[in-house]
């Protein structure tokens, strides 16, 4: 069976739709949408790395990613500059350090598109490996720290003072992040991770009434977005990646359509009714 | 180490500076359990500063700030905005920090009478309602130590009364320490055990008549303020029965209120007690 590209991609996309959703959640929460940017950006510099030093490409930019959040971590608290404007600094330079550094290594020709853009059919049983298992992880750790990391969202200092832990918990998650970009890379690439974060969390959105809830929602709408966006790409021969992420933008809209207020209401109805 | 017998949390010559600048500079205080200690001062005199450094939110810059091992806080921030794209039930909400039993969680938000709001989002509740839900929150997590900022904002006079009545009937209950923020200087709840008067350092303190009648405070808010600091007093003086009568405190009982009992009356937890002042009054 995973002799099929076919199969492998869509074993692969499910894999990364399914831990993206709930981590997807709190960058919707937290606003942190350019964050995810800035960690894709810097995989391309992880990537280059990779190539130079011929090391994993996933540990790379698994590596690069968390030098990333922790300098991140330090700037905020060292530079007097907002947020967003040392993201875009971080983002931008991790990505032209990146690309100077591959165009130094003359003897190895590199598909850009490929980083760029994904290259989900090319999975080989070794990605989905790594997808699987370094899902799983990501996931348990994402549900050790659920609870602090939920609270410390809806106020920092509420958690503080209730003894959540919420310092422990904000690094914990930010070094989730970087692993999910770096095992999610191959499938929509770098340019496009940000999407898959952000379109399933936020087409749940509309239709969760609780936070546990958007995250096993958001990720049933990644799993369908990959499903849909692949077979799309397979009958009309677009590109994989953007395929998927179209897909996921028309699960947006279809749940920003009137319908799904009328569905919720009806279950609201009945659920009362059953009380 | 510390024992169960110390007081919850100590602060010892404990300040913070920010840019150079002293926010709130040697402060000394200590909350036991079964102790309400309020705050007061004018705005920017490190009222939520010295909180959250008894609460650990923030390090103190000289001093030393300890809590009791294990101590389990209830805290009402001053302001506290839940983004929209939290999806958030009252119900869920209840139990952000912690598993709360639900019998507890029940008990609390009926005596905060948000019961019926259990179902609604969190971001459509309008100010006084969430302000009751934070309340609520804080309570059924059964604290060792309730922390509340400025509680009554937003709360209309009665609503005020009201308030401070229950968070006495919490007191009582589960022998709780609490630690009050007020910049509301005319209305000092008669229950309240110490009353800090601050202004970037402790500028006096003691029982709420003492702290009214000192010099200190005179001089920082005024002999005006000082004449009009109600103290709302919990005499336990009269009772209201069910049919309206009233049986006093030598245990004799009367159909009207008397001109004597008037403005005396006893501490309950319910808004309808509150409200039976305002008729004995008028």
């Amino acid at each position: 069976m995973l002799d099929d590209f076919f199969t492998r991609a869509i074993l692969a996309g499910v894999g990364v739709a399914l831990v993206v959703g709930p981590l997807g959640c709190f960058i919707v929460w937290r606003r942190l949408a350019y964050f995810g940017d800035t960690l894709s950006h810097a995989a391309l510099l992880g990537v280059a790395l990779a190539l130079l030093f011929e090391v994993s490409i996933t540990l790379a930019v698994f590596g690069v990613s968390v030098c990333v959040s922790l300098a991140l971590l330090l700037l905020q608290r060292r530079a007097s500059l907002s947020s967003d404007a040392l993201l875009g600094l971080l983002a931008h330079s991790a990505l032209a350090v990146g690309l100077v550094v591959l165009a130094f290594m003359t003897w190895i020709r590199v598909d850009l598109m490929g980083f760029l853009f994904g290259d989900i059919l090319a999975v080989t049983r070794l990605d989905i490996a790594i997808i699987w298992a370094g899902g799983a992880v990501v996931l348990l750790a994402l549900a050790a720290i659920w609870r602090s990391l939920f609270a410390a969202t809806v106020n920092l200092e509420l958690a503080q003072a209730e003894g959540m832990r919420p310092e422990r918990a904000n690094i914990i998650f930010m070094l989730l992040m970087a692993a999910v970009i770096a095992i999610s890379m191959k499938i929509v690439g770098v340019l496009l991770i940000t999407a898959l974060l952000i379109i399933p969390a936020a087409a749940a959105r509309r239709i969760a009434s609780g936070p546990e809830q958007m995250a096993i929602l958001s990720a049933l709408v990644g799993v369908a977005a990959v499903v849909s966006g692949l077979f799309g790409s397979l009958e009309w021969d677009s590109p994989a990646g953007p395929s998927i992420v179209v897909a996921a933008l028309f699960l947006f809209l279809i749940s920003i359509l009137p319908l799904p207020t009328a569905l919720r209401r009806q279950q609201k109805a009945s659920s009362k009714g059953a009380d | 180490m510390l024992q169960k017998t110390d007081p919850l949390i100590t602060l010892t010559g404990a300040g913070v500076q920010r840019s150079g600048k002293w926010m709130v500079h040697g402060v000394s205080m200590s909350v036991a359990a079964g102790e309400i200690v309020t705050l007061i001062g004018p705005n920017g005199s490190g009222k939520s500063t010295t909180a959250k450094m008894a609460l650990g939110i923030i390090q103190p810059d000289e001093g030393v700030a300890v809590q009791r091992q294990g101590l389990r806080v209830g805290y009402v921030p001053q302001k506290l905005a839940i983004d929209w794209t939290l999806p958030l039930t009252v119900e869920r909400f209840m139990r952000l920090t912690g598993d709360v039993n639900r019998s507890e969680a029940q008990e609390a938000m009926s005596s905060t009478d948000t019961m019926h709001l259990a179902q609604s989002q969190v971001i459509t509740l309008s100010g006084g309602e969430f302000q009751r839900v934070l309340l609520a929150r804080a309570i059924a997590r059964k604290p060792d130590l309730l922390v509340l900022d400025e509680p009554v904002q937003g709360v209309d006079f009665k609503g005020e009364v009201a308030l401070y009545d229950l968070i006495k009937s919490i007191r009582d209950r589960l022998g709780c320490g609490v630690l009050l923020i007020s910049h509301d200087l005319h209305v000092v709840m008669a229950a309240t055990d110490r009353v800090i008067c601050l202004n970037g350092h402790v500028c006096c303190s003691g029982t709420p008549s003492k702290v009214a009648t000192s010099a200190e405070y005179k001089a920082l808010f005024g002999a005006r303020a000082s004449a009009g600091l109600a103290i709302y007093e919990h005499d336990h003086d009269h009772e209201h029965l069910p049919d309206g009568r009233i049986r006093h405190a030598d245990g004799s009982v009367s159909e009207t209120p008397t001109v004597e009992n008037a403005h005396l009356h006893e501490g309950g937890a319910s808004a309808k007690a509150v409200e039976e002042v305002g008729r004995d009054a008028g």
